[in-house]
């Protein structure tokens, strides 16, 4: 039972769920160490990478919790994995802490959050779009984030394998916030050929043996190349603030210079990490911006206003963050009014309303009943005035 | 011992963090004692450690070091050991990292039974944060959020080990260095997860707090608190009555993880 998808060589047609597809995309980007703790409903990506991690000669391991599962796949990163978590709510929220690890001491790791409703134990099984400000700003301290959302299968894949590239491009955390419907939903899937998917593997100093490295010395990217454990340069890891050395240093100096660098290091690439989908927004008099699955039933609004004659357009950012503040205000720019539906009580909305200013009305259209929102919602909000 | 220590240091991290008296020192130099014994190569030994006086310690260390987050070295530990299982991971926490914080983690730890060995410099209070009470603070002992005197028992953390599953499990003081250095010795050469329980004295808190005196009158108390365990048989129930052995305390051989992961690779991916 070795027909791998990761390693075909010609694309395969399968019919997956978004937890599934996530996995092969984890596969497909190279991760082969998985730690984590079951939790509705995030399990199948657990179990089956439980499954498939042996057969290609990775790791699993079902840590005792949440915290654990964060520490294995940052440990394990650092011995040279790639190397993924997946969780939801409550177990989001006991990663944080090693989740700033993993930004301060820059080691690249992912982690697939499926939202469900909170705060607490919340909805276990229904679906939620309330973690979008954790998934931004859950660790505490300034911290860079670079949070993706898909809205489809082929996405989830592609979007998983996006994130292994940026942690590794960045070496930084990354986050892939899926919503429940998005985990749990099947649609046919076209897996691409190995060769077709672009991998993006850590940049490695071009050290010889015996050679000084400075594990936080950056170039003009400010991303420092990276060592791994075991390779004949040992170095120092820390979550304290530290200097290029990678040892502690309280020098108030040091401090400003490192916190700068990690917050710009990816401020300074966000067009590179850009990703979203324009939807008849060019001449769009009411925009709606929405991200996930709730985009699904937005653009099905879209159309049916469009049908009554309004002239209605979808901005859907992928890449929830950096926030793609530009390109909103571009697809604003014909917008008398916004519509932001999103399930929560208006996280995303507020960044909205934010970017555009005062000029343009922004209307929420939000539910936190455990229910998608129908697209006749999202259509009276477009209609009404 | 005429050992060349600094050969193992990062000397321009020099001076350390502690104070004097503090018994953590003595605890690192039989750490680097019993790899001087080992021959390791220092590309392949990773420290890891967590929050606290004691979890400094890697950083004075020329190996691949990690400081993690206070009570979760073991987590990382354990992600550094099943992704290059080649690598030597030795883990350095406090009785508070260990034992509170990190308590969960321990006895997983010890349950999954990786080729890990864990040294415990044990303080009994939180040494960094300025003398609160730990898990290992003896009833009655004074911390700083036990003013009157701690009224909960202490987790023995020999006990603990062995209970939840550690294949090497030893307890010793760090005035006697010959002893700590034959436990993490063999700790170190066990295959599987090894727990050193090794004392180590807090002057500065503990011992002013309760009174305790300098370091060497510390030692000593600890010296009057234990017995060898060799010893063991020839004594009555009175005389070790409310007293810790120390010396190698507990062995046994079982399945380590990684080896066995290694095998089900092997038994799936034909
Ligand atoms: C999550 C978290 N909680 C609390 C602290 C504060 N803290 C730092 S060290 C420490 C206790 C250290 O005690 P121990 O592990 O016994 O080490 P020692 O300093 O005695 O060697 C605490 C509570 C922290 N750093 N992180
Ligand atoms: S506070 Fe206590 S544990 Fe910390 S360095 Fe001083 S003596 Fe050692
Ligand atoms: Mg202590």
């Amino acid at each position: 039972m070795s027909a791998e998808a990761t390693e075909k060589k010609a694309p395969v047609i399968k019919f997956l769920a978004g937890n599934e597809a996530c996995m092969e995309g984890a596969l497909a980007a190279g991760c082969r160490f998985f730690a984590g703790y079951p939790i509705s409903p995030s399990s199948e990506i657990a179990e089956k990478m439980s499954g498939r991690l042996p057969k290609l000669g990775g790791k699993f391991i079902q840590m005792e919790d949440e915290i654990a599962s964060m520490g294995a796949i940052i440990g394990a990163s650092l011995a040279g994995a790639k190397t993924m978590t997946a969780t939801s709510g409550p177990g989001f929220s006991l990663m944080q802490e090693n989740i700033g690890y993993a930004m301060m001491a820059e080691v690249p790791c992912v982690v697939v959050n499926v939202m469900r409703g909170g705060p607490s134990t919340g909805n276990p099984t229904g679906p939620s779009q309330s973690d979008v400000m954790q998934c931004r700003w859950g660790t505490h301290g300034d911290h860079p984030a670079i949070v993706l959302s898909p809205n489809s299968i082929r996405e989830a894949f592609d979007t998983t394998v996006q994130c292994f590239n940026f942690a590794e491009q960045f070496r930084t955390c990354v986050v892939l916030a899926m919503d429940e419907i998005v985990a749990h939903m099947r649609e046919k899937i076209v897996i691409p050929a190995k060769e077709d998917i672009k991998i993006v593997n850590r940049k490695k100093p071009d050290l010889k043996p015996g050679d000084p490295y400075k594990p936080y010395e950056a170039d003009a990217s400010l991303i420092p190349p990276m060592m791994n454990f075991g390779e004949g340069f040992r170095y120092h890891v820390t979550g304290l603030d530290h200097d290029a050395t990678g040892f502690p240093s309280g020098a108030p100096d040091n401090q400003e210079i490192l916190h700068r660098r990690l917050v710009d290091k990816v401020e300074m690439h966000k067009d590179e990490l850009f990703l979203f989908e324009n939807h008849r927004t060019e001449d769009a008099e009411v925009l709606v911006v929405a991200y996930g699955s709730t985009s699904r039933s937005a653009k099905r609004a879209v159309e049916e206003a469009r049908a009554q004659g309004i002239k209605a357009g979808l901005f859907r950012p992928i890449t929830l963050f950096p926030i793609p503040e530009k390109q909103i205000a571009q697809a604003a720019g014909h917008a008398k009014k916004v519509v932001v539906p999103e399930m929560n009580l208006g996280q995303y909305r507020l960044e909205v309303e934010r970017i555009l200013g005062p000029a343009v009305p922004v209307v929420g259209v939000h539910r936190v009943n455990g229910e998608p929102i129908a697209p006749s919602l999202i259509l009276s909000a477009i209609v009404g005035g | 011992m005429s050992m060349d220590y600094f050969q193992y240091l990062r000397k321009e991290r020099m001076p350390h963090i502690w104070c004097p008296g503090c018994g953590h020192g003595t605890i690192m130099k039989s750490i680097l004692r019993a790899l001087d014994k080992l021959k390791w190569a220092k590309d392949d030994v990773v420290v890891v450690s967590g929050i606290g006086c004691s979890s400094r310690t890697p950083g004075y260390l020329d190996f691949n070091t990690l400081h993690t987050t206070h009570g979760r070295a073991l987590s990382f530990a354990q992600g550094v050991k099943v992704a290059n299982p080649n690598l030597k991971v030795i883990v350095i926490s406090g009785d508070g990292d260990a034992m509170a914080i990190g308590g969960n983690h321990f006895i997983h730890a010890c349950r999954r039974n990786m080729d890990i060995t864990l040294i415990v410099f044990n303080n009994n209070i939180y040494g960094m944060t300025g003398g609160q009470a730990s898990p290992t603070t003896f009833t009655g002992s004074k911390g700083t959020t036990a003013p009157y005197g701690a009224i909960e028992q202490p987790f023995d953390v020999c006990n603990m080990a062995q209970a939840s599953g550690a294949t090497y499990v030893a307890r010793a003081l760090d005035i006697d260095a010959v002893a700590m250095d034959r436990v993490i010795l063999s700790a170190l050469q066990n295959k599987g997860f090894s727990v050193v329980d090794a004392w180590s004295q807090c002057t500065t808190y503990f011992g002013r707090q309760n009174k305790w005196g300098d370091a060497s009158e510390m030692m000593d108390r600890y010296k009057e608190m234990t017995y060898n365990v060799r010893l063991a048989e020839k004594m009555s129930p009175e005389e070790k009555a409310g007293k810790y052995p120390v010396g190698m305390l507990f062995q046994a051989s079982r399945p380590e993880w990684c080896e066995e992961y290694g095998k089900l690779i092997e038994r799936v991916s034909k």
